[in-house]
């Protein structure tokens, strides 16, 4: 029977919009905008008709397209999507549909800023719906690239200079992808010595059985690699200037959905197919994700600059999904592939938010604010959706993925769940102040032209606020679906004994 | 004797005369009909050699083999011949009457590497070393009235007449040791005597010289930036490839992996040397021709890498990365060309702006620059993918690692270019627009980086059948 490749369109389409978008006359703002939203919007809509369409009480990999690819590396052209991907696409397609509408008062190279935009949200995209290691990587450092000339071209100069950011960025993520990438190829070639086939294939990759020194090598490697990605301590330095450089939409993408690649990557292929390195190596990252959780937090309660704020808070955010993942068992992991849900639309909501208020008010220092409810009423939901879900609030999505961490985590680390449950505190502390000071308080008159939310401004607001809102109320949307990608995962690697490095 | 065998370079060697000789005969407007004559005959030789792309043959008992290994990389340098006449066509008709010499001396130099490549012994290999140098010397000297030019011509020289000469000397050795210059025959009777570890030093100090390795290095920068900037493009895609191809022949035949010395051991040290050196130096560099001279010092020591290897993946990796190399370096430096027509300069000031200028440009000048850091989809990821999986294989995984870390670093001033050329300011407005040999050659160079970058399957094969000889 023939079917749809409902997965490839999800990825040919923002291409097709891309390439469309560079056919189009420079001058052609209108056109190109409409393009981009009208490509990231089928996107989305496939996305949510793959999330309703897959067939939960089957599990498994769904969707399965694979066309040979390269014959002598085992490669194969393979895209399939289960439990644990198919919220990480839909996040994608989420925050690419909003980063549009972030975007849209842009009025210097729109031609370049879109096609790269969309190219960007393709790669994304790409790596979590494939099946096989080589295009994983493929579209892994396929992002890198264009980040890297929007943030030179578009990002901004406060602190540190864009150029400064962008490269800042770009080195740290590939350095990193460089040890993943060696990691990558010693598994290949190791598996190719067991088995004799090459293959690149994860499943394929995961049933072999590895020494356990190899795994522990190989597993560090790759939680470098992965780790420089998800901002894991002390390998975090990039995340903050970069997001401060870089224009909204980046910021959004970035912060969003691409350090998920690495939260993404140590679940579905470090951790499945290396289990034994694994749970060696898993005490090292929870210690790590003290760093992230405790220092970062403490760090942010000292900026003034709101994007230096969230830049160090999703540093700290980033934290709680490490303690999920090392914690190895199946409600932490569930924790923190939620988390890394919730901190997505949330942090793009944040980004989105101080996206259009620079745009109009040309800083982003609290100190220079006061009493923003008054003018911008709308703007003010926003944020305070945005805070209130980035501390943990019942009732929103985010609260769900902590919670649902620490359950799962204080079994295994008792004083490391205490530590990082303080960092809810700081987190509170320093969310709460800012905006309160930004927000509240008496009308400072210097801000009344500025206008508030208005037309498609509004949109990133109401996507990502009511993905905050359906997750938080109705999280047994996403949660079934989860707990039923990581619950196959652990049952193929069966039980982990942590420790055993001293 | 089947002479027909030898069509492909009989072919050639009379293009060559012919383009010299009526460049003499023809005055004026016939010089347009010789220099289209220079590329269309190259063309059809390449049209041929496809055609009988699968032909084997051994000639005089060995001393010429004719086969897919061979042929592959004769492929690989007809296609750098003609896109570097493409894309210099403008540049090179500044030489008026000279030009004609010039498309001469290129297809002499060609020949010299089609020698090279499919000789079975040392001399014949020799003297297809020596027509190819010698062709460049002159071409490296070419503008007569450029003291850069002049003094490149003369190091060149020197250099190489003197890496020539320690070349010769290990030849002699080896042929002292074993009594006979046959590769197989080398292989067969591989002694163990001082003499012998001496000689295949010198052989490896030699190739070294021409495929700058360092610390053989020194010559490339001064050279690649004097010289007209085809011939760089030249020296730097074909005659690397060149040097390359002879240097795995020789060791895959003659030199017995396992006797005496780990020369395996010994390549992974000079690649890594050369790739950590090529990669530093190159950061500091402001001139854009010298950026691409000491990253392609770099670009030896990751092929380097897969000859260190020398299994399946190692030697498929050089023979992939050799080919996509030519597509991605005559890309870049067919912008630069470009720009030192326009401007007459190549420092990185030259370039910034190129992105309003000639938006088409900029973008190609990015992506063959990425490609030669290896980041994907272009096609240097895939050629780096199979040189590291062959290093692995043989157990070299800190030189993976170390390679993979300094082809990041390399990103570093890669995109120092793309930098100046997408938020530089220049003086100079005025859009840039290429000739359309130029155009064509860019978009050949592009289209075949993205495409074997996504779609690396049918090069690869074609790779694998070309080293079947070794296996």
């Amino acid at each position: 029977m023939f079917e749809i490749p409902v997965l490839t369109l999800t990825l040919v389409v923002p291409l097709l919009g891309a390439m469309i978008i560079m056919c189009l006359p420079a001058g052609q703002h209108k056109g190109i905008k409409w393009t981009a939203a009208l490509a990231t919007l089928i996107s989305l809509l496939l996305s949510i008709a793959i999330f309703i369409g897959y067939d939960r009480s089957l599990g498994g990999i769904q969707f399965v397209e694979t066309i040979p690819w390269i014959k002598d590396l085992g490669v194969n052209y393979a895209l399939g999507v289960d439990g644990i991907s198919i919220p990480m696409l839909l996040l994608t397609t989420l925050i690419g549909f909003s980063s549009v509408y972030a975007s849209w008062n842009l009025a210097e190279r729109v031609r370049e800023f879109f096609a790269l935009l969309l190219i960007l949200i393709a790669g994304v995209m790409g790596t979590f719906i494939t099946t096989d290691l080589f295009i994983f990587f493929l579209f892994y450092e396929v992002v890198v690239i264009p980040i890297y000339l929007m943030v030179i071209m578009f990002g901004s100069t406060k602190r540190v200079s864009k150029e400064y950011a962008g490269m800042k960025l770009t080195i740290y993520l590939l350095i990193g992808s460089a040890f993943l990438l060696t990691a990558l190829i010693a598994l290949f070639v190791q598996a190719r010595a067991i088995s004799g086939v090459p293959s690149m294939d994860m499943a394929f990759l995961a049933s072999l059985n590895y020494g356990v020194e190899f795994q522990i090598l190989v597993f560090a490697f790759m939680a470098f690699g992965f780790g420089t990605l998800l901002s894991m301590f002390p390998f975090h330095a990039w995340s903050p200037d970069g997001y401060a450089g870089a224009p909204t939409a980046v910021s959004m993408i970035h912060a969003g959905v691409l350090k998920k690649i690495g939260g993404y990557g140590l679940i579905r292929i470090a951790l499945t197919i290396l289990p034994a390195g694994a749970a060696v190596v898993a005490p090292i990252i929870a210690v790590l994700a003290l760093g992230n959780i405790v220092y970062a937090a403490y760090i942010c309660i000292s900026q003034k600059d709101l994007k230096y704020i969230v830049g160090y808070s999703s540093v700290s955010h980033m934290g709680y999904v490490l303690v999920g993942i090392a914690a190895l068992n199946l409600i932490s992991i569930n924790g923190a592939v939620i988390m890394m849900f919730a901190h997505g639309v949330m942090a793009a909501l944040f980004f989105a938010m101080i996206g259009n208020l620079y745009e109009k008010s040309h800083t982003r220092n609290i100190e220079d604010f006061g009493g923003l409810a008054h003018q911008m009423p709308k703007l003010t939901a926003g944020f305070m959706i945005a805070g209130l879900a980035s501390l943990g609030l019942p009732g929103m999505v985010n609260f769900i993925g902590e919670f649902t961490i620490f359950v799962g985590a204080f079994g295994v680390y008792r004083v490391i769940s205490i530590i990082a449950i303080s960092g809810i505190v700081f987190t509170a502390l320093y969310v709460l102040r800012a905006l309160g000071r930004m927000l509240f308080g008496a009308r400072n008159e210097k801000w009344d032209h500025l206008q508030d939310l208005k037309g498609v401004e509004l949109v990133p607001l109401l996507v990502l606020g009511l993905a905050i809102f359906i997750g938080g109320f109705l999280p047994f949307t996403l949660m079934d679906l989860i707990n039923n990608g990581v619950g196959e995962l652990l049952a193929q690697i069966g039980p982990l004994q942590i420790g055993g490095l001293w | 004797m089947d002479f027909s065998i030898l069509t492909t370079e009989i072919l050639l060697a009379l293009l060559g005369l012919a383009v010299l000789i009526l460049g003499l005969v023809l005055p004026g407007k016939g010089r347009k009909f010789v220099n289209a004559l220079a590329l269309g005959g190259m063309a059809l030789v390449l049209l041929y050699l496809i055609l009988n792309f699968s032909r084997e043959a051994g000639l005089f008992n060995g001393v010429y083999q004719v086969d897919a290994y061979g042929n592959y990389f004769k492929l690989l340098f007809l296609m750098a011949g003609l896109l570097v006449i493409l894309m210099g066509a403008r540049y090179i008709d500044g030489f008026k009457e000279k030009s004609n010499e010039f498309y001469g001396l290129m297809i002499f130099a060609t020949l010299g590497m089609m020698l090279m490549v499919a000789a079975g012994e040392f001399i014949t290999l020799y003297v297809g070393l020596e027509l190819m140098t010698i062709s460049f010397y002159i071409l490296t000297a070419y503008l007569k009235s450029d003291k850069l030019s002049g003094e490149a011509g003369l190091k060149y020289l020197i250099l190489g007449a003197t890496s020539s000469a320690i070349l010769l000397f290990g030849i002699s050795l080896l042929y002292a040791s074993m009594g006979s210059t046959n590769f197989i025959e080398i292989g067969a009777s591989f002694g163990s005597s001082a003499a012998v570890i001496a000689g295949v030093l010198m052989v490896i100090a030699g190739f070294a010289f021409k495929i700058s390795v360092v610390p053989f290095h020194m010559w490339t920068p001064d050279i690649y930036q004097g010289a007209p900037i085809p011939i760089t493009t030249y020296l730097s895609v074909a005659s690397k490839a060149a040097g390359f191809a002879a240097l795995l022949r020789v060791f895959m035949l003659a030199v017995d992996p396992n006797a005496v010395f780990n020369w395996g051991l010994l390549l992974a040290v000079l690649a890594a040397i050369t790739i950590v050196v090529g990669n530093l130096i190159a950061l500091a560099q402001r001139d854009v021709k010298r950026l691409l001279a000491y990253s392609s010092i770099a670009q030896a020591g990751y092929i380097l890498v897969g000859a260190t290897a020398a299994n399946s993946y190692g030697l498929k990796g050089v023979l992939f990365y050799a080919m996509i190399y030519v597509f991605a370096n005559v890309g870049a430096f067919a912008v630069a060309t470009a720009v030192e027509v326009d401007s007459g300069r190549t420092d990185i000031e030259a370039f910034a702006g190129l992105s309003k200028r000639s938006p088409l440009m900029a973008a190609i000048m990015t992506i063959c620059m990425l490609s030669l850091a290896g980041i994907p989809p272009m096609a240097g990821f895939a050629g780096k993918f199979y040189l590291f999986a062959g290093a692995i294989q043989a157990g070299y995984l800190w030189l993976a690692l170390l390679g993979l870390v300094m082809s990041m670093v390399s990103v570093y001033y890669y995109l120092g270019v793309s930098k100046a050329m997408y938020i530089g300011e220049n003086m100079d407005e005025a859009p840039l627009t290429p000739g359309w040999g130029s155009t064509a050659a860019l978009w050949v160079c592009v289209l075949a980086t993205l495409i074997l970058g996504v779609y690396p399957g049918p090069l690869s094969e074609l790779a694998g059948y070309a080293i079947q000889i070794f296996m």
